[in-house]
């Protein structure tokens, strides 16, 4: 009974050291400080750098964290447990999110560098007038593959060429219910938007012919996957396909011609934010052309900042992998947000598809 | 009359935890269940599970379950009897079970290496002679990663049966005539089945939910239950769904309760009390 004793207080002083320690540190980071801000952002899609610059400059702390889905990160800032003051979502969700009330209109009056974002990425349908939301990154979904370790000559010019019986075992998609969808009605010339349920079948059907080449299904681990040789072929997104060449440069990506998703990414100040001030100035520090320069050289999206590309690598911004021209840009189609029901269906279609895999 | 109310007080913080933690948020799940998308009442959810999807979503999770409990228990069983055997059979037992301190993902990533096209397993084929084999992303990985997490847990609760084993019992077999498969399985097996019963509980109802490594070492090629709940709460973010299929979850593990209860009296140290 003593040893018990003794061995519960051992425990209770130890964790009281570990929460004070936790607590100092905590206050060092300027957690409990007042001016502060909260930033909520996908895993590895900000130069860290850049946060103490803003500090710097500012003098308003960052507190930083990441989330790796959509709705994973729409879940969370509906809860309100956390005082987000940004948050930065892709379209659809910004469509969802503001039909849920949970955003606060900007004042573009605190944001003087709007100036600088290219006009064709301003006043777009998910978000008239940018009321709610400024761009931050864009790019397209497409086949990143490694030519190397394939025979023969593919370019990807098209998706029917993922369904080449020559490709057993090659082909790993992203696990994504929108994207693979899409991707099969894509190939079908059908909207990647489509609630018609007979393209929607369509699109499945076609879709379980594609079972013998698909390796796997599956998340970020894709990047590795490809950087390291494991597989040949992916649907991914622009971005990650720019991450995985930064490694091995045998990579190449494309976007086939009959159409696929163009998609965007915008800060926004959700509900929850407690700094709304300090949040404008985040946002406004972000769109500084040599800021968004910096942040597009770490990142490896492509930025909609057009001060920002005279201040970057010219063989980066002028390769039209990463920054289709307009006229490319204009047969890619924005994801809408499809309402509950659909998205339902459209992630009951994609569960099947994985089952027909096997 | 004293040790009686104290007895009662005893029992106040057990019933809470019960109460919070094990009550509450089943009455819960099954309150959602009865929910659509829009918030009203409705049995569709259940309509919605007997559709073809969910019921080879089942069935498929049952199958691999079964597969990965099964060679669970073939590697299992005979482990655990020569463990029982061995001179050192604390320190050898320790050494199975420390793996399973090891975080899940860790270990889980690990194979990720060890399976791939450039692994250690890939060299040793190619070393002789077989040449490349694509292993990774099949139902050979997922169920050879599954059982191999499972192991400890199945070995752990045989082991102590078999060795809680008189072993006056097994000479007094052998003198009356028996061989030895006789003698083990009229006489070892009966007695040792406590524990494998408590061994299948705690592989099959974990492994009918496991969702990590059907995307990481199956490549989401091997759909289980578990997947499915995620997916309905992450993605489509249809809580009544998800809940839906925890319910059935749920009351498959009842029933799989039901079949492998502990009937034996005597039988009160089973392999459960780790």
């Amino acid at each position: 009974m003593k040893d018990l004793i003794r061995a519960a207080l051992a425990v209770l002083i130890v964790s009281a050291l570990l929460m004070w320690a936790n607590a100092e540190l905590g206050k060092s980071a300027g957690k409990a400080g007042a001016d502060t801000i909260t930033v909520y952002n996908w895993g590895e899609y900000l130069d860290p750098d850049l946060l103490k610059e803003f500090t710097k400059e500012t003098g308003i702390r960052v507190v930083y964290e990441t989330f790796d889905s959509n709705e994973a990160m729409m879940t969370k800032i509906q809860q309100g447990g956390t005082s987000y003051d940004i948050a930065i979502p892709s379209e659809y969700m910004i469509e969802k999110m503001k039909e849920n009330d949970l955003l606060i209109p900007l004042d573009h009056s605190k944001i003087p560098n709007l100036k600088h974002i290219d006009p064709y990425f301003l006043d777009l349908p998910f978000d008239p007038g940018n009321e709610f939301s400024i761009p931050y990154f864009w790019g397209t979904v497409g086949i990143a593959f490694n030519p190397e370790l394939l025979d023969g000559d593919y370019d990807f010019s098209s998706w029917e060429d993922l369904w080449d019986p020559a490709l057993r075992q090659k082909v790993i998609l992203v696990d994504s219910a929108r994207e693979v969808i899409g991707m099969g009605l894509n190939s079908l010339g059908y909207s990647l938007n489509s609630t018609d349920e007979k393209e929607l079948d369509e699109a499945s059907e076609k879709l379980a012919t594609l079972a013998p080449n698909v390796k796997a299904i599956i998340g970020d681990e894709i990047v590795e996957m490809m950087q390291r040789k494991e597989a040949a072929i992916a649907l991914t997104w622009s971005g990650q396909a720019a991450d995985m060449m930064s490694v091995n440069e045998e990579l190449d990506y494309a976007v086939p011609e009959e159409g696929s998703n163009l998609w965007f990414d915008n800060m926004v100040i959700p509900k929850t934010a407690a700094n709304v001030d300090g949040a404008h100035k985040f946002i406004n520090f972000m769109l500084d052309p040599e800021v968004a320069a910096q942040n597009a050289d770490w990142v490896g999206y492509s930025t909609p900042n057009k001060d920002a590309l005279d201040l970057m690598d010219p063989e980066l911004v002028d390769d039209e992998r990463y920054y289709p021209d307009e006229e490319i840009r204009d047969h890619l189609e924005v994801y809408r947000n499809l309402g509950p029901e659909m998205l339902g269906d459209y992630n009951e279609r994609f569960l099947k598809f994985k089952m027909e895999m096997n | 009359m004293q040790s009686k109310s104290a007895r009662a007080l005893y029992l106040i913080p057990y019933g809470a935890w019960i109460l919070l933690f094990v009550v509450a948020p089943i009455a819960l799940v099954g309150y959602y269940s009865l929910f659509d998308l829009h918030g009203s009442f409705t049995f569709g959810n259940y309509r919605n599970f007997f559709s073809s999807i969910y019921l080879r979503l089942t069935l498929s999770s049952f199958w691999y379950a079964f597969l990965i409990t099964l060679f669970s228990l073939l590697i299992a069983y005979p482990t655990a009897y020569y463990l029982t055997k061995t001179k050192h059979k604390q320190l050898w037992l320790l050494l199975i079970i420390i793996p399973s301190w090891i975080n899940l993902l860790l270990k889980t990533y690990a194979f990720i290496g060890i399976f791939g096209q450039y692994g250690p397993i890939n060299a040793l084929f190619a070393a002789i002679g077989i040449g490349n084999k694509q292993i990774l992303f099949t139902d050979f990985s997922f169920i050879f990663v599954s059982v191999y997490i499972f192991i400890p847990f199945m070995i752990l609760p045989i082991f102590n049966a078999i060795d809680r084993l008189n072993p006056a019992l097994i000479d007094a077999s052998r003198d009356l005539g028996a061989n030895s498969w006789t003698t083990f399985r009229r006489v070892i097996l009966p007695l040792t089945m406590n524990g494998v019963k408590s061994g299948i509980q705690v592989t099959f109802i974990p492994a009918l939910s496991l969702f990590m490594i059907t995307r990481l070492i199956a490549g989401n090629k091997v759909i289980t239950l578990g997947t499915a709940i995620e997916q309905q709460f992450l993605v489509t973010q249809n809580w009544g769904m998800g809940s839906t299929i925890a319910v059935f979850l749920i009351l498959f593990m009842f029933i799989i309760m039901l079949f492998t209860e502990q009937r034996e009296k005597g039988g009160t140290g089973n392999g459960r009390n780790r």
